[in-house]
């Protein structure tokens, strides 16, 4: 089980509270896809991808951005259990998905510089280890059921 | 691999930044020790804690290095010749801290550049401080 300190509990849930979800969201997706290009053979069916700007402007894109950070939610309200919050979702990663787990780290790190982005100066280090350690079991427990 | 807007890019960010050296190389340094401490074990003879001169000194170091990298990227490996001994036979760095504040760096430019650190900019930092990090510990073995 993983322990977290009051300040990594406050940290996370205000965090979550003040961005916004159909911003922040597809912002990193978006980011993800353009920093690390290869991460676009899981959205072959999203239509232009062709650079940057068509990245940023593509609908399936955005819509998909904020059901991830809707998908990061749960984890935000089940802080104790994000392991079994998160089953479900990482057989279907897996097994329907197929996608490699070493990109939920690669998403995990355009989230962090996202939210940084937005946050500012109120990102200091301690705020973003608690995030990062938050990302960290969310991406632990997505990576849980391959085999 | 790196175009040549791309190059021009890295090399205008890190121009702009110059003179706030310290107080970025600084934010990255005690980003990396409040998420990764295993690398402040490097830093035992130092004082590292917010605000100290060693601290500032040493970010400011850091951010000046890459800057002078930044002006002639396809020079990398003559620019550095002098750091990748340091870091080879003196510093024993283990290079994976190299990724570690690699990624604090890019975090504290998010901060610093707010929306300016656009994901454009962002992948053009990213490969630019993977090279950088590469040809550091080029003569490590």
């Amino acid at each position: 089980m993983v322990e977290w300190t009051d300040f990594e509990r406050n940290t996370i849930q205000d965090i979550f509270s003040r961005i916004e979800y159909d911003v922040v969201g597809p912002a990193a997706l978006a980011r993800c896809l353009v920093v690390y290009p290869w991460t676009q053979r899981y959205f072959g069916g999203f239509g232009n991808l062709y650079n940057a700007a068509a990245i940023k402007g593509n609908p399936m894109v955005s819509k998909h951005g904020t059901t991830i950070l809707n998908g990061l939610e749960r984890a935000v309200k089940n802080m104790d259990d994000i392991t079994n919050t998160y089953a479900e979702l990482s057989v279907l990663h897996s097994e329907k998905l197929h996608v490699d787990p070493d990109n939920f780290k690669l998403l995990a790190d355009c989230l962090t510089i996202v939210v940084a982005a937005q946050l500012g100066n109120e990102f200091t280090g301690e705020v973003q280890a608690a995030f990062q350690k938050f990302l960290a079991v969310v991406v632990s427990a997505l990576g849980r059921q391959y085999r | 691999m790196l175009s040549n807007k791309e190059k021009m890019l890295i090399a205008e960010i890190w121009e702009r930044l110059i003179p706030v050296a310290e107080e970025i190389g600084a934010d990255a340094l005690l980003r990396m020790f409040a998420c990764f401490p295993g690398s402040k074990t490097y830093f035992s003879h130092l004082d590292i804690s917010r605000g100290s001169p060693h601290l500032l000194s040493h970010g400011k170091k850091i951010v000046l290095a890459l800057a002078e990298g930044s002006k002639d990227i396809s020079q990398l490996t003559v620019t550095l010749t002098p750091l990748q001994i340091m870091h080879a036979y003196q510093l024993r760095i283990d290079p994976t801290n190299f990724k570690l504040l690699s990624h604090c760096m890019l975090v504290a430019l998010s901060c610093h550049m707010r929306d300016d650190f656009t994901a454009v900019a962002h992948a053009a930092m990213d490969k630019y401080l993977s090279a950088f990090a590469a040809v550091l510990a080029e003569k490590y073995r």
